[in-house]
């Protein structure tokens, strides 16, 4: 049976790790984002950021960070709805590092 | 054979600087078009800011002093916890009982649902592939890890959020505090005793 | 429209093999339950998902599964259970 790369109820696994962080500044806002998105704008729906992430191959699934997966998701979803483009994306993102902005 | 990544999310610090330049620009074209405004997300963060663990630990103290609004609580949480004052904007929630029979573990093994309106965001552990594989698998070995250990005549109930509910485990009210008032009930509810890894903290001494 | 079912029927969950995005785990898929309880009609995130509007709702029910069916490892309680939402397309009667 197919199984999605989320879909790990049940797979063998190591120990809990009981590590926690305090959500980072950058971390806060691509959750507030989400929240906006999903709520005041209802642009998006939640189930699209989840089959975003779903769309993520096995290795980067398992590789990026929680908040990084949720902005790869953000972005693919809102190129294909046309808010901007892959274009408008990479020309900002160079942009952005040439200025070195920090998030 | 345990599944084969890295424990917990690797930190590349160049990869992680792309995703959070792509954040960054996601956020000001967006801002750009006029879809957002840079005051949504700053009062945005501050709500979410503004709901965390003593949120639940007030509906578990009330709940624990109060049998009326216990039964409450239990045949619908969501207005349980309306009820305290407490917004849950649309959270369907579900509220379940340890007693000496059963305890109650809450997953979500295909994401991260969680009551964030009630406890605020999930702890870490939470929303990574161990715990989300193991709950519903192994739930007592999961316990043990957390240092839970359960009476032998105690059946485990796990919760996977798979869908449009949320759930709360109401811990069973720790001995030794009869005739506490509700603030006091309130610092013996830890987070991780209404997700269901731990119980409630006993009095001290 | 089909009627609801009621608490402590036995359900099966299918065993279709599909891709796209759903809230049925694998882990599940052919096992045997009970209803636990109706949880009211919500949209279909199979469709929302995909931009659409999810309608027509769906039916989405608690089911209870005891863990000894669930996995032929399982070290517990033979009364320890895991509770999910499914919806009601996934599910099937026994007859």
């Amino acid at each position: 049976m197919t199984r999605g790369v989320n879909d790990i109820g049940g797979i063998p696994e190591n120990q809990v790790e009981q590590t926690e962080h305090d959500y980072a500044l950058w971390e806060q806002r691509i959750d507030a984002l989400l929240v906006l998105l999903t709520g005041k704008t209802q642009i998006m729906r939640v189930d699209e950021l989840r089959r975003g992430i779903e769309s993520l191959d096995i290795d980067a699934y398992n590789e990026l960070s929680y908040y990084e997966r949720w902005i790869a998701s953000i972005s693919k979803i809102l190129i294909e709805k046309e808010l901007f483009t892959v274009a408008e994306l990479e020309h900002r993102m160079a942009q952005i590092q040439v200025q070195g902005e920090s998030p | 054979m345990p599944h084969d990544h890295a424990h917990g999310p690797t930190v590349d610090p160049k990869r992680l600087a792309y995703y959070q330049r792509m954040a960054t620009a996601v956020r000001e074209l967006l801002i750009e078009k006029g879809v957002l405004s840079e005051e949504d997300i700053e009062t945005t963060i501050k709500e979410m800011e503004g709901r965390g663990p003593a949120l639940g630990a007030r509906v578990i103290a009330h709940a624990w002093a109060d049998p009326d609004y216990k039964a409450r609580l239990l045949s619908d949480g969501s207005r349980g916890v309306e009820e305290l004052g407490i917004p849950v904007d649309g959270t369907r929630l579900i509220v379940v009982e340890n007693t000496e029979d059963v305890h109650n573990l809450v997953v979500c093994t295909l994401c991260s649902c969680y009551p964030r309106n009630i406890l605020g965001l999930p702890p870490d552990w939470y929303k990574e592939a161990p715990y989300r594989a193991r709950a519903v698998r192994e739930p007592r070995s999961v316990l043990a890890e957390f240092g839970t250990l359960l009476p032998d005549s105690t059946t485990v109930r796990v919760h996977d959020s798979t869908a449009d509910m949320r759930y709360l485990v109401l811990p069973a009210r720790p001995t030794r505090t009869e005739g506490w008032p509700e603030e006091k009930l309130a610092t013996l509810v830890s987070r991780d005793s209404m997700i269901g890894v731990q119980p409630a903290k006993n009095p001290e001494g | 429209m089909k009627p609801t079912l009621k608490p402590g029927t036995s359900v099966t969950v299918s065993s279709r093999d599909i891709s796209g995005h759903m809230r049925t785990p694998t882990y599940v898929r052919g096992k045997t339950g009970v209803i636990e309880r109706c949880c009211g009609r919500f949209r279909n995130p199979e469709t929302l998902a995909y931009g659409g509007d999810g309608l027509p709702k769906q039916v989405l029910y608690r089911v209870r599964f005891l863990q000894n069916h669930l996995w032929g490892d399982y070290r517990g309680l033979s009364t320890d259970t895991v509770d999910l939402e499914i919806y009601q397309h996934w599910l099937e009667l026994d007859s």
